[in-house]
């Protein structure tokens, strides 16, 4: 025992120092490695890390173009940019958020029902940053609000330019609206030309020229503290940068508001769709979907209701039918087949078929009927066209053949993109032998059957055109194989030095015909069809000039076919579609047309007076 | 026998006749926290609410700091044993009824709050130091083995709460005694063998964000706006600072409140940013003369007890300093170690200058020997 305890003091203080200074040491060369480190940082690499704070703390904030205004051919307004009132609350200065919200909602000012989402929207949103709690004020309103302004301390009433379009209804589909940005456009777009609460052309033309109208958006930098929020500047010594933005593009479109508001008031909410072309240069003067919707209520106030609501009315007035709906072409396509016949030999300028008011294939019983029970008796190709006799286009449909009549209609058009300035049209369908073998899987269903090319020789079956390419291959029957490619922009106006950059018509390849007689025997039966014994003889009564036009009464197979329909509805639904194409004058054409009026029941009797009433207005009569 | 009336006589003269201080130690710790509350007020965007709490603290230590250097070393020693089973008592009721806060379960209500776990910074060292005192240096293994559990248990009991930071703390204390008391090399190269295994034992133990903090450092890249945050943002603030610093109250990082924590564990970035390297040098020549003072005391101890509990107190004081330094400027991972006297919050700041406190016991212990 004593002997454990007898300790050497010496020893252990000698032991306990020498450790020490092993501390020291070790210490030493760790703080050395922190010294080193910030030496690193602060010596080498400071330039490095000035930088980046300062880009900490420099935030940077959009200053939004004016959007390019939206005129007619004539310099007729139609969208603009209106400034308009909205409330806005900043979170951190109201004291008494809900509080607030009920008296605004108790002078009318703000609605019952959105308070809630109001709310959400608030505590979503950092302190600082404004919300918008009601948009578009009228002048009533604002009123209202400024005599109990201060009361509402926290909720200002603040100016936004917001889109307006003058001639709503009649413009709604070719113009098109604006909306918010969608996650699909922030995935698209570059993201540093557009605020997040900025909205962004979503159909028409609003859509497609979207690069031009909206401009390049400028800038302010400021200095913001970590949450973003806006520090004032206690010094001069920070350069903050600033630029200016560029206002986006005017755009005039080839559209004559006239022409435009005549065909909306002239299909006065029927489903339908009218198209107007310069057949000279492919200059879309009128394009026309209804029924119809106005386009302002985007702009401001609607509501996931108002909406919903326009997304499922059964008919549709946000489809824009002039390019988006297809319809079996039904006789429209005559002329085209007619010509095609005189082209290839299936028939002369003489040769007459019988028509008893049907036709069989040989060896088949099968009735393929003609619109007119009676039969149209003994009966050429011009007579044919103007009465339009669908026995005469039986007889001949096998001798032409489903790919030859593909490739005529193919030349005027049909089944192509028109590549018109809009968003998403339809190309319709022309069909041939080529392309069933490749629609169909089952073998049997991959065969072209004789039945389908007679049914086809009408414009029905598989057929398919969208009312724009009807009014393009109409304005080629009416330059007598010249084409233009449809063209909807007229011109870019730089906002700036108002300074017009026209569109040039692009010319695609004439339609080749080795006998001028051959179109000249078309365009007479299309004369006779309005000026002569043809269908639709009372549409062309008392016009001091000439023109030419075909009817089209086709059986509704195509747009909504696959939808539910409604069953007190079903008997209008399942009536005929109406169409027609003209074109005028005859001689030196100046515009082509066409015009479907769903369920319209008659071509001649429905569809073809309005082709008249927009051609009388357009050449002035 | 003789001794020990002799001692009792002694205590009993100082007592009476000497107020026991040492004014070097005392004037670099007041210039620290001095310093620290400057930069505090600066970090706290010039709160002064923040400001009078630090200042009550400070004088709370300081009170505390003074009375504890009034306590004769040898009583100290003697009540080692119970101030560590009183702390191993305590942090038994803190993982049992104690209070949480921040997700961890770290503190008591006897009257006043506090965290059980301060006392063991103390405790362990003491108990280590008390428990050596008699023994024969250098340690034997039986008595090495007794000592690792003594550091085990409270080490354990505190990263269950969790705390890696205190317990970390609370081990370097325990195990610096070990060393200083000349332990074999032998042994230290098996327990650093024995780490290797043991770390990743470790890792399996660790909690997700605290794994989550060790792959931020080696590539705090990786996660910019998480986890990697913290030390992007504190090596943006030191960086920018230079050699001059931005000036006080003007530190970009620091007063638009990029920086995180900046009152508390990465205050050493605001200094960094707002004084530069110079400021950052001149605090931590600071520090270096505390530990020197330290150390200084320490090798002149009267006793082991003294000796071994000063150098435990000083290296862990620098243990401190180098973590939180380390972890500041992106060398080490985060663990919640703050800048010693310098960051805002009040325990560990008490539980530093009673540390303070005992140096300056010890040394007077020294003075008053030397003297007989």
């Amino acid at each position: 025992m004593a002997s454990k305890h007898i300790k050497d003091h010496r020893k252990e203080k000698e032991l306990f120092l020498n450790r020490t200074i092993i501390s020291i040491f070790v210490g030493l060369l760790l703080i050395s490695v922190v010294f080193i480190r910030l030496y690193q940082l602060q010596v080498v690499e400071n330039e490095f890390f000035a930088e980046k704070a300062h880009g900490n703390r420099i935030n940077i904030r959009a200053t939004l173009p004016p959007r390019g205004v939206i005129y007619d051919r004539n310099g007729r307004i139609l969208a603009e940019n209106k400034t308009a009132f909205q409330l806005e609350l900043i979170p951190e200065q109201v004291k008494d958020i809900d509080d607030s919200l009920m008296r605004l909602s108790n002078l009318g000012l703000i609605d019952n029902e959105s308070i809630n989402s109001i709310k959400t929207e608030i505590r979503k949103t950092q302190q600082f940053k404004p919300v918008t709690i009601r948009t578009s004020l009228s002048d009533n309103d604002i009123a209202k609000f400024a005599v109990n302004m201060p009361k509402f301390s926290g909720i200002n009433l603040q100016p936004r330019l917001i889109r307006s379009y003058p001639y709503s209804e009649a413009t709604s589909h070719v113009v098109g609206y604006l909306g918010a940005l969608s996650k699909s456009d922030l995935i698209k777009l570059n993201r540093s030309s557009y605020d997040p609460n900025e909205k962004i052309g979503k159909t028409g033309s609003e859509l497609f020229n979207e690069d031009h109208l909206h401009g390049v958006p400028g800038f302010n930098q400021f200095i913001a503290n970590a949450r973003g929020r806006e520090i004032p500047i206690k010094t001069d010594s920070i350069f903050l940068e600033k630029k200016a933005p560029e206002p986006g593009s005017n755009i005039y479109l080839t559209i004559d508001l006239e022409l435009q508001k005549l065909a909306t008031e002239l299909l006065g909410g029927r489903k339908g769709a009218v198209v107007a072309i310069d057949p000279n240069n492919g200059e879309i003067l009128s394009l026309v979907s209804s029924p119809t919707f106005n386009p302002n209520i985007f702009s401001n106030t609607l509501t996931t209701n108002q909406f919903n609501e326009l997304q499922s009315n059964e008919d549709q007035p946000l489809f824009n039918r002039a390019v988006l709906g297809t319809y079996s072409p039904g006789s429209t396509i005559k002329p085209i087949l007619g010509l095609a016949a005189l082209e290839i030999g299936a028939t002369n300028l003489t040769r007459r078929h019988v028509c008893k008011g049907f036709y069989s294939l040989p060896g088949n019983s099968h009735r393929y009927r003609d619109w007119l029970h009676t039969g149209h008796g003994s009966i050429n190709l011009h007579a044919a066209i103007s009465q339009s006799c669908d026995v005469y286009f039986y007889e001949i449909s096998n001798e032409i053949g489903i790919d030859r009549m593909h490739q005529y209609l193919d030349a005027f058009g049909l089944g192509q993109k028109t590549n018109v300035e809009l968003t998403g049209e339809r190309i319709g369908l022309i069909p041939s032998t080529k392309w069933k073998q490749n629609m169909f899987r089952r073998e049997e269903d991959k065969i072209w059957y004789p039945g389908e090319t007679v049914i086809a020789s009408i414009g029905q079956g598989y057929m398919l055109a969208t009312p724009l390419q009807l009014a393009n291959a109409t304005a080629a029957l009416a330059t007598r194989g010249k084409r233009f490619q449809a063209k909807l922009i007229l011109a870019t106006e730089d906002p700036i030095n108002k300074e017009k950059k026209y569109k040039n018509s692009t010319q695609l390849n004439d339609i080749e015909i080795s006998n001028q007689k051959y179109w000249e025997e078309v365009v007479s039966a299309m004369h006779n069809v309005m000026q002569g014994n043809g269908t639709a003889q009372n549409a062309g009564l008392d016009a001091p000039y000439r023109m030419a036009g075909k009817s089209g009464t086709v059986q509704v197979i195509s747009v909504g076919q696959e939808e539910e329909y409604d069953e007190t509805l079903l008997e209008e639904r399942f009536l005929d579609h109406a169409l027609f194409v003209a074109f005028a004058p005859l001689e030196n054409p100046k515009i082509a047309v066409s015009v479907i009026v769903e369920n319209g029941q008659s071509g001649s009797r429905v569809a073809a007076p309005i082709a008249r009433a927009i051609m009388d207005k357009y050449l002035g009569y | 026998m003789i001794t020990k009336s002799k001692e009792i006589n002694l205590t009993n003269d100082r007592n009476i006749k000497s107020f026991k201080f040492d004014g070097f130690l005392f004037f670099t710790i007041s210039l620290t926290c001095l310093m620290g509350i400057f930069i505090l007020y600066s970090a706290s965007n010039e709160s002064t609410d923040v400001l009078i709490r630090q200042i009550y603290r400070i004088i709370i230590a300081f009170v505390a700091m003074i009375i504890v250097a009034q306590i004769p070393t040898e009583i100290l020693r003697k009540l080692s044993p119970w101030a560590y089973l009183g702390g191993i008592l305590l942090l038994s009721l803190v993982l049992w009824l104690g209070e949480s806060g921040q997700g961890a379960q770290r503190w008591l209500n006897i009257g006043i709050r506090f965290q059980p776990s301060e006392i063991m910074k103390l405790g362990v060292p003491m108990m280590v130091a008390w428990y050596l005192h008699e023994k024969r240096l250098p340690p034997n293994l039986k008595e090495l083995i007794f000592i690792l559990i003594v550091i085990a248990i409270p080490s354990f009991l505190i990263a269950k709460q969790p705390d890696l930071g205190t317990s970390i703390l609370v081990m370097a204390a325990g195990l610096l005694v070990l060393f200083l008391s000349g332990i074999s090399f032998r042994y230290i190269l098996s327990l650093g063998l024995l780490a290797i295994p043991s770390s990743f034992f470790l890792w399996e133990f660790m909690k997700d964000y605290q794994r989550q903090r060790v792959l931020t450092l080696l590539n705090p890249d990786s996660d910019p706006l998480g986890a990697g945050y913290n030390i992007i943002q504190s090596k943006i603030a030191m960086g920018s600072g230079g050699i001059f610093g931005k000036g006080w109250k003007n530190g970009s990082q620091v007063q638009l409140e990029f920086l995180p924590e900046k009152n508390t564990d990465f205050i050493f970035a605001v200094i960094g940013e707002e004084f530069g390297l110079l400021g950052v040098l001149s605090i931590l020549f600071l520090y270096l003369l505390i530990i020197g003072r330290g150390l200084v005391i320490a090798t002149q101890a009267s006793d082991l007890y003294g000796r071994l509990l000063a150098g435990s107190l000083s290296l862990t004081f620098f243990f401190y300093v180098f973590v939180n330094t380390a972890m500041v400027v992106g060398l080490m991972p985060i663990v919640g170690i703050p800048l010693p006297l310098v960051s805002y919050g009040g325990t560990s700041m008490v539980t530093l200058m009673v540390g303070f406190g005992m140096l300056m016991s010890i040394n007077s212990n020294r003075k008053l020997v030397a003297k007989k």
